[in-house]
């Protein structure tokens, strides 16, 4: 490996490569972080190796993204953080576009709920195992995923009801 | 089991609200007493609606109550959600910071600064030491602008209402320091991409200068009100407990991390501008609930009363704004009286900054809410492909949701007020 | 009250009305309808330096029923919309609308899925107020529009 990482993200890589090897797809950097790309099976496993072998015990942010292409299109990003050494690092999964499931990493780090109920509602992707996974910035009653790249910038007309303006008698 | 459902008659987003209801039903079921007897019908479902004088903005708390007593709450937020992270996928770089702007608009100094870093680090901007500093003092000042209302709102929420009047004074004479700077009272957009939109003038920086050494003296009178007021601190203390050992796991960040334990600070922890070379300090305390919050935050301006004075002591002469033409917006005088100048105006606004496709960055800053961090993903064209926001407001509020369980109805307020949550990022 | 039954348009009416409006127009207190950035420019409204009080606006009522004009300062979404409506329905008549900011009046610069383009899609607006978002001045004047609004187009005959 020619990337110049840390002594802890070094430890990392090592020991994804022999504990996970058939799951580790590729690591890499960009702007001064460490990214790792697994497979999605296994993610509820790695993430708990992570927070109990090598301390990384903060997470910061769960991130969907729609890579639109026609395999493999969406991606989760889990971005974790080592509050002893002040590392942080990404794991990035990918999964298909139809019907895309991911295990759920609440079980992990319990801040992973919100997150995923975003991820959920942005983009459809279902997390499994998670306690409530509900959407969260829209209501229930909207059935489209916003931030796909299909789904057009100014909305729907009618997926989404303004009130009535002649008030009903209560 | 579905009693709430069976009683509930929703006016509008009928499959939402029926959603929200049985999940409240459903949460802690597991450990859930059954309740045989209600002699006295104390149980209820209590709405905090998303209009509500003390939720500091749009949020919806659902309470089930017994009596006093909160056996469980659920929060509903999206009533402000734009779908800012879709705008920005059409918008260049520059034209989005507005829209940073009007996501924690307490403090929007520090949301602008956060994006342009972000960028900045992607395209490999180098941007000048002037502007550095003159962007940590406008963050500090913003910092102090945005724990003010916080100030007001939650001593005013306490049931002491002439402190909002007080802290909107200072309020008004930072909203003048950002009239002088930057042209308008709040969502200031300064920061530019390579820099900052302009310098200070002569009487932008005696403003500052008398406005921090005035402020001292009102926070210190401050401190002498509450500090050791009985009904402040008996309002305040063990209420909305953050335990030290639960407080990584939910997620909270910012002055909510720090009151419980953690010296987490990404000033300190990864700095940014040139924090490295200030001398501060980051304040902390044990106790989690929310007197230490309070202290926390108070002791944090003091703080950034100190580096701003040491900001001005350090700070060089020089260029406010990177001179490469791909990358920054050229001076006006070049754009009014030179062809190239005016070609790379338009160039910029056009198309503006193209960082290399395939690139990734993720930069968080310390906003006076917590950590807010900016993940972008480029594909070579002007647009993001992906940006998204860590907003720091998002977290605390999930850390709200787990703390409300075992308090009384009427520290609900106190609460919110103590975590300070912002909903213009929250939604995004 | 009866009046139109009783005298119909003429002097008794228009002075009436001349009290009753200069009574209404000099204390509209304000629901604020505060969502977003706009709102902090509405407490700064209220605030020690512009202060709305001196215009009648004493208290900003936060309960619909004792209030008289609605200010909807912030952007408005469609999830929130019904809520805003049931509050506006709420109110007793004679009520009032500000929209204030760019973004209550036309969506503003928030031109997206979550947004409605302008609360007057399901409110009825009385004055709009530019500005993204407007200094208080700005706001005090869409204050004293209303004012002349209740004085000049107001009258007991409509309240029947």
């Amino acid at each position: 490996m020619s990337l110049d990482l840390t002594e802890t993200v070094q430890g990392v890589v090592d020991g994804l490569s022999s504990e996970y090897s058939e799951d580790l797809i590729e690591v890499y950097k960009s702007c001064d972080h460490t990214y790792i790309r697994v497979e999605a099976e296994n993610i509820k496993e790695i993430l708990n190796y992570l927070k109990t072998k090598h301390h990384f015990i903060f997470l910061c942010d769960i991130i969907g993204a729609d890579r639109y292409t026609s395999d493999e299109r969406f991606e989760v990003i889990y971005n974790i953080m080592n509050l002893r050494t002040q590392d942080r690092i990404f794991v990035k999964i990918r999964c298909e576009e139809e019907d895309p499931k991911v295990d759920s990493a609440t079980s992990v780090w319990s801040s992973a709920g919100w997150m995923e109920r975003e991820a959920y509602d942005m983009y459809g992707i279902r997390f499994e195992g998670h306690p409530d996974l509900r959407r969260i910035f829209m209501p229930e009653d909207f059935d489209y995923f916003p931030l796909r790249k299909e789904f057009p910038l100014l909305g729907i007309p009618g997926s989404i009801e303004l009130p009535n303006t002649t008030p009903d008698t209560e | 089991m579905n009693e709430i459902n069976s009683k509930v008659k929703p006016q509008f987003f009928e499959k939402h609200q029926r959603g929200i209801y049985k999940s409240l039903e459903d949460k802690h079921t597991t450990i859930e007493e059954i309740d045989a007897e209600d002699p006295l019908n104390a149980k209820m479902i209590l709405n905090m609606g998303p209009q509500h004088p003390a939720t500091h903005g749009v949020l919806r708390l659902i309470l089930q109550l017994r009596g006093e007593l909160i056996e469980k709450t659920k929060i509903d937020i999206g009533y402000l959600h734009r779908g800012v992270e879709k705008i920005a996928e059409n918008k260049t770089y520059q034209e989005f910071m507005p829209y940073t702007d009007r996501m924690d608009y307490l403090s929007p100094y520090s949301n602008n600064v956060a994006l342009c870093m972000a960028v900045e680090k992607l395209a490999e901007v180098e941007v000048p030491e002037r502007a550095q500093y003159i962007r940590m003092i406008c963050m500090e000042l913003a910092r102090i602008s945005s724990h003010l209302l916080w100030l007001g709102t939650m001593v005013m929420d306490a049931g002491a209402i002439s402190f909002f009047i007080w802290t909107f004074r200072e309020r008004e004479k930072i909203y003048d320091i950002f009239d002088e700077v930057a042209g308008h009272r709040f969502t200031v957009s300064h920061s530019r991409i390579g820099g900052v939109a302009n310098d200070f003038t002569d009487r932008a920086v005696g403003r500052i200068k008398e406005f921090v050494t005035k402020f001292e003296q009102e926070l210190k009178d401050w401190h002498g009100l509450l500090d050791r007021n009985r009904i402040f601190i008996e309002r305040n203390q063990d209420v909305g407990i953050v335990k030290t050992e639960d407080a990584l796991d939910i997620g909270a960040t910012g002055p909510v991390l720090r009151a419980s334990g953690f010296a987490v600070d990404q000033r300190i922890i990864t700095p940014y501008l040139k924090y490295g070379e200030v001398d501060f300090e980051v304040p902390t305390r044990m106790e989690g609930d929310n007197l230490a919050r309070y202290f926390v935050r108070m002791e944090e301006m003091d703080q950034s009363l100190k580096i701003i004075k040491q900001c001005f002591d350090k700070m060089p002469k020089g260029p406010v704004r990177t001179n490469n033409a791909k990358q920054a917006y050229p001076s006006k005088d070049e754009v009014y009286y030179s062809m190239e100048g005016m070609i790379h105006d338009f160039m910029m606004t056009d198309t503006g900054i193209c960082p290399p496709a395939g690139k990734e960055v993720y930069h968080a800053v310390e906003s006076p809410k917590g950590e807010l961090g900016y993940y972008i993903q480029s594909d070579g064209t002007g647009h993001p492909w992906r940006l998204k926001v860590n907003a720091p407001s998002f977290r605390n509020l999930q850390v709200l949701e787990n703390i409300l369980d075992g308090e009384m109805v009427a520290d609900t307020v106190v609460i919110i007020g103590g975590v300070d949550p912002v909903m213009g990022e929250a939604d995004k | 009250m009866g009046i139109e039954s009783a005298m119909g348009e003429g002097f008794f009416t228009t002075k009436v009305d001349a009290l009753t409006n200069w009574a209404r127009a000099n204390a509209a207190w304000p629901m604020p309808m505060g969502l977003a950035c706009c709102a902090i420019e509405m407490m700064a409204f209220a605030g020690p330096r512009y202060d709305a009080s001196r215009f009648g606006s004493e208290v900003m009522r936060f309960s619909p029923r004792q209030s008289d004009v609605m200010i909807v300062a912030g952007w408005s979404t469609y999830k929130m919309s019904h809520a805003i409506r049931r509050i506006w329905d709420q109110m007793p008549d004679p009520k009032w609308c500000i929209a204030m900011g760019a973004c209550a009046s036309t969506g503003g610069m928030h031109r997206c899925y979550g947004v409605v383009q302008g609360v007057d899609n399901y409110l009825p607006v009385d004055a709009y107020i530019s500005g993204c978002p407007p200094r208080p001045d700005a706001l005090l004047h869409a204050l004293m529009k209303i004012q002349d609004k209740i004085k000049t187009e107001h009258s007991v005959l409509l309240d029947t």
